[in-house]
């Protein structure tokens, strides 16, 4: 229990216990397989706003273009998916058989080179993890390394959402436009549009999710977690004591884009098509509301901060079309001006003392972002100071 | 691709598609000039700006409906007190948007850009209720419409140069209301030691609020231009407002010349390579390119060097 | 410059060192040695390049002509952490630590070791850190506030949080822009005490203003006088030079 210690505090242990709770038990008891399935597309968004957790709450670094990762994880694992239905069987009433119908539709007569390696799991597998990181490594060393940062560097990131939504819907032979990539219907043969499929499916993208959590939570509590708090704070002191802080910040921004695709692979798979319209300057943004609602800060709170949002979307644009948009704004303004610390922030300041003076804590450390491991190793036991 | 053309065939085109691009330019030095005020200037980055461009267009439209109901008669010059208004409406709106929103978050630019891009999802949806969605155009007076032949096969359209000429007056404009007068001098005042600024009297508050209404009320006069070329729907800011940004940071954020560059630029780009290309990879191709420039360049295409 | 001749004893040598904002010539073709085990004191006016000579030296700010050479080593081509690693440390004006973290996080985030993204990943807090944080936060009078937020310190404990952030680095060569500034007259005493006690084993440049805590620390004065050396020496010889006073008291 010690090493457990050393990266997760009671209160965060805690945490993780009550996600795992509420992915595992409480939801898929409360819902129907329609309504799950529906939150397990909700909760392929949070990893998105996980990493945004690491790169914006803790890095300061705001990318618009998540989105843009999200799509690359979501579109490798259709171009797969979409290869496995397009056997010459299946599609023998083409004029070619054997490729995907949109290529057909758009008179194309044989598979384009870059589709050819996505007939192996595997590789897509590997892409999934390995085309984002590239992107964004690029992306990322060559504005981090010229110092771009701040609005320039989220204004690039948004215009790079654009550019690749505009990309895939204007090659509609290549990438099916601005339907994407539909119909999509086994994987190795296991046909993932039944009940069951959906269950297990939802599952393992709620014990993904767990992975994730436990991931971050050993980079945040590692010197490094503490390393991105320092450079968004002061950049210079960092680099001025020896750090090349443009690696750090590519480390996390190239982090973050894995998790985005991880997220975007485990959405296709659940709701068997991947468009366009999760790529763009719109979803990228709203992805960062998530993250907001949650707690910029807080990895926990991105989880219920993506989930109520999208839980919120629904609701209101099925009842009161009108309104959603409204809100959807004001969340935006009163995110910033009202609640800069989300719904942890809310937890945090009314909750958390309650349930510290519950688990027989000493009320010491309420705040798991900032309260520092250190009080297990000094001797000195100097109380936090009173807030 | 330039094979199935002849030579004058192709002059043509590059003279018409140059034509083409240049109102698209108008625009986008409009739309342009107004964002690069406000984020030169204030270092606030205005995610709204489209929506404050589509409200001079809907004031515009109003206006022309209502004209054309009860005064016929002044059917003809009603365009340009419809200019007028628009850019009232927009700089109150600018000016209530910086009290209620924006001063509480100079220091904060990136929830800046997150908190106005709340404000133009609740202006778009006010449009969408107040206008309905569907798109709608102005109609102009006649002395608008039509085209001068140049050539045999070039020929301009009249409401295009309006256009053109009326971007020239307000970049102008601005220029001498950045440049040359009181008002400008402290903005930039303001700009470079906000502290300074006011010990010596300057009413730091009252110059960020106009500055920032300056440059929403431009982004009205540049929805007036809008209605000229095309029509006008809740949602048709959206579609300029990542154009323009990149326009301003290409440009180099405090330059106004190098706004007006890259507003060619990027314009002239576009609308050439249209013709040859499908429109979407034309643009795919001038916003990579930008993309490109600025990550090699990214202080922009005209900035100082300055002392950090 | 030729750079293949002129190596010297010096722990640090200026030369020629010219650095342009449009035209402007903040420092002009100057020319500055350090001793090891010095302290080096800048003093001039207001826009006298002071700052900006430090900023050079530390790699913040890139030289338009001429060179610094550390151990007989070019700093000028070197990046800010690669002049870091050579063993200079600078301290900033307005105290730069990290508020949100505690004054223990503060100096262990600045002990070098683990400085990569994969060696922050993995380091580990063992005993040498441990024992190194403590004993350089006693030198720095900081010993009983290891867990305080830092942003809870009052000013002068945050001057001395960043000396000691800097100190934990072991350089060769410190640098301090305005230690004492803000500081009150104890504080400043105990800075004095504390720089004079550090400066065993690594030499310090010092930029101050205030010439009561100069004259107590500093064994050479370099008087900067837009952009250039206008004298040079002790305390005393410096204090008598014509120009010097000419400058500080003629306009």
């Amino acid at each position: 229990m010690t090493s457990l210690k050393s990266f997760m505090s009671r209160q965060e242990l805690l945490g993780l216990l009550v996600i795992a709770a509420v992915l595992f038990v409480v939801m898929p008891l409360a819902m129907d397989i329609f309504r799950l399935n529906l939150f397990g597309k909700y909760l392929t968004y949070a990893f998105v706003a996980i990493g945004l957790v690491l790169c914006w709450g803790k890095g300061g670094i705001l990318s618009l273009g998540q989105g843009v990762f999200f799509g690359l994880g979501g579109y490798c694992m259709a171009m797969y998916l979409k290869l496995e239905a397009s056997t010459p069987e299946a599609t023998a009433i083409q004029s070619t058989p054997g490729i995907p119908d949109f290529m057909d539709w758009n008179q194309i007569t044989a598979l384009p080179w870059f589709w050819e390696p996505f007939n192996s799991l595997t590789f897509t597998l590997l892409a999934i993890i390995v085309v984002p990181a590239v992107f964004a490594f690029i992306i990322g060393a060559a504005m981090f390394k010229r110092r771009v940062g701040g609005v320039y560097f989220a204004i690039i990131t948004q215009a790079i959402a654009a550019i690749l939504t505009i990309l895939i819907i204007g090659q509609q032979g290549y990438t099916g436009g601005v339907n994407g990539i539909t119909d999509l219907r086994t994987l190795k043969g296991w046909d993932i549009r039944t009940d069951e499929a959906k269950y297990i499916l939802y599952y393992v993208n709620g014990a993904l999710l767990i992975g994730v959590l436990v991931l971050c939570q050993i980079v945040l509590k590692s010197k490094l977690g503490r390393l991105l708090v320092a450079v968004r704070d002061q950049e210079d002191r960092v680099r001025f004591s020896g750090y090349d802080v443009s690696n750090i910040k590519i480390f996390v921004f190239c982090f973050a884009a894995v998790l985005s695709a991880i997220g975007g692979a485990m959405f296709t798979l659940q709701v068997g098509f991947m468009s366009p319209s999760f790529v763009g300057i719109v979803p990228s943004i709203e992805m960062v509301i998530f993250c907001a609602v949650g707690g910029r800060l807080s990895i926990f709170g991105a989880v219920y901060g993506t989930l109520l949002v999208n839980w919120a979307k629904t609701t209101f644009s099925e009842t009161f079309p009108e309104l959603w948009l409204f809100g959807l704004g004001a969340l935006f303004i009163a995110v910033v001006l009202v609640f800069p610390n989300g719904l942890s922030g809310l937890y945090q300041s009314y909750l958390a003392p309650l349930v510290d003076r519950f688990m027989g804590g000493k009320g010491r450390g309420s705040d798991p972002d900032t309260s520092p491991p250190a009080a297990d190793l000094t001797a000195a036991p100097s109380a936090k100071p009173a807030e | 691709m330039f094979a199935d053309y002849t030579w004058t065939e192709l002059g043509s085109i590059f003279a018409m598609q140059g034509f083409a691009g240049l109102i698209l330019f108008s625009v986008f030095v409009l739309m342009a000039l107004g964002l690069a005020i406000i984020f030169g200037q204030m270092g606030v980055i205005n995610m709204a700006h489209g929506e404050f461009m589509i409200l001079g267009a809907y004031v515009t439209y109003l206006c022309s409906n209502l004209v054309e109901a009860y005064a016929p008669s002044l059917f003809g010059v009603y365009f340009f007190f419809a200019m007028a208004l628009a850019f009232l409406a927009a700089g109150a709106l600018g000016a209530l948007v910086e009290w209620s929103l924006i001063r509480h978050l100079y220091k904060r630019p990136l929830d800046t850009l997150l908190a106005t891009w709340g404000l133009s999802l609740i202006l778009q949806q006010a449009y969408r209720s107040i206008f309905g969605a569907r798109e709608v155009g102005v109609s102009l007076p006649n002395w608008l419409l039509g085209s001068v032949p140049l050539t045999d096969i070039i020929e301009i359209p009249i409401n295009g140069i309006f256009v053109m000429v009326l971007t020239f007056v307000i970049a102008i404009g601005v220029y001498f209301i950045l440049f040359r007068s009181r008002m400008g001098m402290q903005t930039r005042a303001v700009v470079q030691n906000r502290v300074m600024a006011g010990a010596v009297g300057i009413n730091t508050e009252k110059v960020d609020r106009h500055t920032f209404a300056l440059g929403c009320g431009i982004a009205g006069i540049a929805g007036s231009a809008f209605t000229m070329i095309g029509s006008t729907g809740p949602t048709a800011g959206q579609l300029y407002i990542v154009d323009t940004f990149l326009i301003v940071v290409f440009g180099g954020a405090a330059s106004l010349i190098g706004t007006i560059a890259s507003s060619f630029a990027i314009s002239q780009a576009q609308s050439t390579m249209e013709f040859f290309l499908s429109g979407s990879m034309a643009k795919v191709l001038t916003l990579l390119t930008v993309v490109g420039i600025l990550m090699l360049r990214p202080e922009g295409l005209f900035s100082l060097k300055i002392r950090r | 410059m030729n750079t293949l001749s002129n190596n010297t004893d010096f722990l640090l040598s200026i030369e020629n060192l010219t650095v342009s904002f449009d035209g402007f010539k903040a420092v002009n073709d100057l020319n500055l040695y350090v001793d090891e085990n010095e302290i080096h004191v800048i003093i001039g006016p207001n826009g006298a390049g002071k700052t900006t000579v430090l900023d050079l030296i530390c790699g913040r700010t890139k030289a338009t002509d001429g060179s610094i050479k550390f151990r007989n080593k070019e700093l000028t081509a070197l990046r800010e952490h690669e002049i870091v690693r050579e063993g200079v440390g600078r301290k900033f004006q307005n105290p730069s630590i990290y508020e949100d973290l505690t004054v223990f996080e503060n100096l262990e985030l600045s002990f070098p070791r683990g400085r990569s993204v994969w060696g922050a990943l993995t380091f580990q807090r063992d005993a040498e850190v441990e024992t190194r944080v403590r004993e350089i936060a006693e030198m720095v009078f900081l010993d009983a506030l290891l867990d305080k937020q830092a942003a809870l310190l009052s000013h002068g404990q945050k001057q001395w949080l960043e000396i000691g952030m800097l100190l934990i680095q072991d350089p060769e060569l410190l640098m301090l822009d305005e230690p004492v500034a803000g500081m009150s007259v104890s504080e400043r005493k105990q800075t004095a005490k504390l720089l004079n006690e550090i400066t065993k084993g690594r030499s310090v440049m010092v930029v101050e203003h205030d010439m009561k805590f100069v004259e107590d620390i500093a064994h050479r004065v370099t008087v900067l006088h837009q952009g250039k050396i206008l004298s040079e020496g002790s305390m005393a010889t410096v204090q008598a030079d014509p120009k010097v006073i000419d400058v500080y008291l003629g306009h």
